[in-house]
């Protein structure tokens, strides 16, 4: 059913992309260029010595025992905080759907974190859990929980998991709630006729129905967990204890602006550019299979 | 209407501004790192130099934390659009040296302007930081502070032990802590700010020991690190232990820590002279600063202690600038350092804000006035920049190593992964010397050219 338009020649249609083309080239492809390039040099801080050493910026990361452990905390942290992020939401989102009192307060509520900078949201998560003058952070305290992030790399994990997730959860709930609203009734219905109870029908109609939303929002929920929870750890840990909390964004930061290492930090921006661009491919080919669905 | 008048304006300035030319004081741009209180001081600095001449005008501008403000400066330098005169933290200085021309060094400055600066009266722990081994300056010493201990009095007095004197020798702290978390009342007896730079930059110093080869790196790149002796790990040990057993609680990273001593919660802290002003707003006990203690049995401790704080550095504008600036912007530069060293104006600086005196004689006019009077303990920081009679060693010099912020947080990492029980003393020693070792020849291969 997709509408064609077909051009004559080919002026108009570039002209018609350009602004788009354009922005992509100097938005993304320059700077990725740019850091392509930056990746095969070793310059001083002030870009007065450089040196071209080719593959020695990437040969020297996977050598380096720190970036190996950047990498395996990414690996912890992100899919910790996508299962987190993904459960609570569906569970909300369920609940919400539900004919209850009130539910467009409720919904309301629950999108509002989302609308909190994440470095506010760290300091929240702060304030809860400090040792001497958190909420949680002093009831732990007197129930004999010996708790203290700022030392505890398994404690400062679990906590920039937890702040990471609670953002989080008012996007995947918005999408889980709209999944399950488009979910037609008449199934439901049919399925209760038949006699499944509501569990059943949870995971025999529904969570199949969800599973596309779901799907897309596991992409997104990893790239997020992945590229957009830097300010979430430069609030709370700066990715301490020891290198407990440092993930491959955080480490990006670490080397390029705290160390000034700039072929370094290029080439570990290479690499996750890699990685979105993987990411970025499944989440497109599905989608793409998902419209002949 | 509002664009007619800003199209206006621009055409006006454009007309006059040549002819005011001659007129126009000269803009020296100066960035730092210094928040309230402490940066509104600063830019009272440069106001008040502002008022004493017409030729120049001192802009001074907030850039964030001293890492921010470094970031910032060398990032404004590739574009070409440096700052004048920028406000360095110390453990920036051996970038900063080694930054070739993209600084111009103090020396030349005052020798291309002829301006005088008397730098012989300068604190030798001070001047001996930011000055080449032959001795000439490389940067301006402004805002200088070193590590002391504060200490909560009234604990001292629950605990038995005199509030008047704490102890000279760690074997003496390491006696008196179980006593503070038996009676001392508060929630732990000993934390620690800014780690490294106290308990092993500042204790290698006193106790006269190397923390890396080549004079601590003042004699070149090729230095590596030496905190992998046997004094700095007894005293890791002993940390770590003190942590284990509730004696000690390491308080995060570069000042997070400093809270827990004005609110009650440890009873000495290890932090900067400068951390004063707060101690004295928020503190509602008796407290006193005392000298860094020693182990009593190494021979040549203590004696003193190093320099923290910032200084100066003045900036060439950038690669694509050519020359970079102007005789008459370098000659503004020179005056506004000349007023800052004034003894008067450095005086009224340390009084107002807790750092040390850069000068002798600004410490004379401060004892004068009657200030360590009325201030007890104030001059306990200017008195432990001075023991063992002010000369300085190889080992109390200073630490000029490249790359040393990263450095020093490497070494916060693996002493935190040794307070946490991950590994011993030794190994995080070890492990933060191979890693130093890293950046150390990463910088000195960048900076060979």
């Amino acid at each position: 059913m997709r509408k064609k338009v077909i051009f004559r020649g080919v002026a108009l249609p570039y002209l018609l992309l350009a602004p788009q083309l354009l922005i992509t080239l100097v938005f993304f492809f320059w700077p990725a260029g740019m850091a392509v390039w930056q990746s095969t040099q070793r310059e001083d801080a002030f870009g007065l010595n450089t040196e071209f050493v080719a593959f020695e910026n990437f040969t020297d990361l996977f050598r380096d025992p720190i970036y190996l452990n950047a990498a395996w905390n990414t690996v912890v942290f992100s899919s910790a905080v996508t299962v987190l992020a993904l459960g609570s939401a569906l569970f909300l989102a369920v609940q919400a759907d539900k004919h209850i009192r009130g539910a467009g307060l409720y919904k309301t509520l629950l999108i509002w974190p989302y609308a909190v900078a994440p470095a506010l949201a760290a300091v929240l998560w702060l304030f809860i859990f400090h040792p001497s003058i958190g909420l949680v952070g002093k009831a732990l305290a007197v129930i004999g929980v010996q708790w203290d992030f700022r030392l505890n790399g398994g404690q400062a994990m679990t906590m920039v998991i937890i702040a990471a997730a609670w953002k989080q959860v008012s996007y995947n709930f918005i999408f889980f709630l709209a999944g399950l609203q488009s979910i037609p009734t008449s199934v439901l219905e049919a399925a209760a006729i038949d006699g499944a109870r509501p569990m059943r029908r949870f995971w025999t109609v529904i969570f199949p129905l969800l599973s596309p939303t779901a799907f897309f929002l596991l992409v997104v929920n990893l790239v997020y967990a992945f590229f957009d929870t830097f300010g979430v750890i430069h609030a709370l840990t700066r990715g301490g204890p020891g290198n407990a909390t440092e993930t491959l964004i955080y480490k990006v930061y670490v080397d390029g602006v705290q160390n000034l290492n700039f072929g370094s930090s290029a080439a570990q921006s290479v690499i996750l550019m890699v990685i979105v661009i993987g990411l970025t491919a499944i989440q497109f080919r599905y989608i793409e299979r998902r419209v002949h669905y | 209407m509002h664009r007619r008048t800003l199209l206006t304006g621009a055409a006006s300035l454009a007309v006059a501004a040549p002819a005011l030319g001659q007129t126009q004081p000269i803009e020296i741009q100066f960035w730092h790192g210094l928040a309230q209180p402490l940066g509104g001081m600063l830019e009272q600095r440069a106001t008040d130099f502002n008022a004493t001449q017409t030729k120049y005008r001192v802009v001074p501008t907030f850039r964030g934390s001293y890492p921010e403000t470094m970031v910032a400066a060398i990032a404004a330098f590739r574009a070409s659009n440096a700052p004048h005169v920028v406000q360095m933290f110390e453990v920036g200085t051996g970038t900063m040296m080694g930054a070739g021309r993209a600084v111009k060094p103090v020396h030349e400055l005052l020798a291309e302007t002829g301006v005088q600066i008397d730098f012989d009266d300068y604190l030798p722990g001070v001047r001996g930081y930011y000055s080449l081994s032959d001795g000439r300056m490389m940067s301006m010493p402004f805002n200088s502070s070193t590590t002391v201990v504060w200490y909560n009095k009234d604990a001292m007095r629950r605990a038995g032990a005199d509030p008047e004197k704490f102890p000279e020798t760690w074997q003496g702290v390491a006696e008196l802590l179980p006593r503070l978390k038996a009676n001392g009342g508060t929630a732990v007896p000993m934390s620690t700010a800014w780690l490294t730079w106290g308990q092993i930059e500042n204790f290698s110093a006193i106790h006269d020991i190397p923390l890396a080869t080549l004079a601590n790196g003042f004699g070149g790149l090729g230095t590596e690190l030496r905190i992998a002796n046997p004094l700095v790990q007894r005293h890791m040990e002993a940390l770590a232990q003190w942590q284990k057993d509730g004696l000690y609680r390491y308080g995060g990273r570069n000042n997070a820590g400093e809270p827990a001593f004005p609110n009650g919660e440890a009873a000495i802290m290890f932090t900067s002279s400068g951390f004063r002003a707060r101690v004295q707003r928020e503190a509602r006990f008796g407290w006193g600063v005392a000298m860094l203690p020693y182990y009593e049995g190494t021979p040549r401790a203590p004696i003193n202690s190093i320099i923290g704080g910032a200084s100066l550095w003045v900036m060439n504008k950038g690669p694509a600038a050519g020359g970079g600036r102007s005789r008459g912007e370098f000659e503004g530069v020179a005056e506004f350092f000349k007023y800052l060293s004034n003894p008067e104006v450095d005086a009224q600086w340390h009084m107002d804000t807790g750092y040390v005196p850069v000068r002798r004689a600004s410490y004379a006019i401060a004892k004068d006035r009657g200030f360590y009077r009325e201030n007890a303990g104030a001059d306990v920081p200017i008195e432990q920049l001075l023991r063992g009679g002010g000369t300085l060693t190889d080992n109390s010099r200073g630490i000029r190593l490249g790359g040393f912020v990263e450095i020093r947080t490497i070494m916060e990492e693996e002493l935190e992964r040794a307070f946490q029980g991950q590994q011993t003393a030794a190994q995080a020693l070890a492990n933060a010397t191979t890693r130093g070792n890293v950046v150390l020849r990463n910088f000195e291969r960048a900076n060979r050219g």
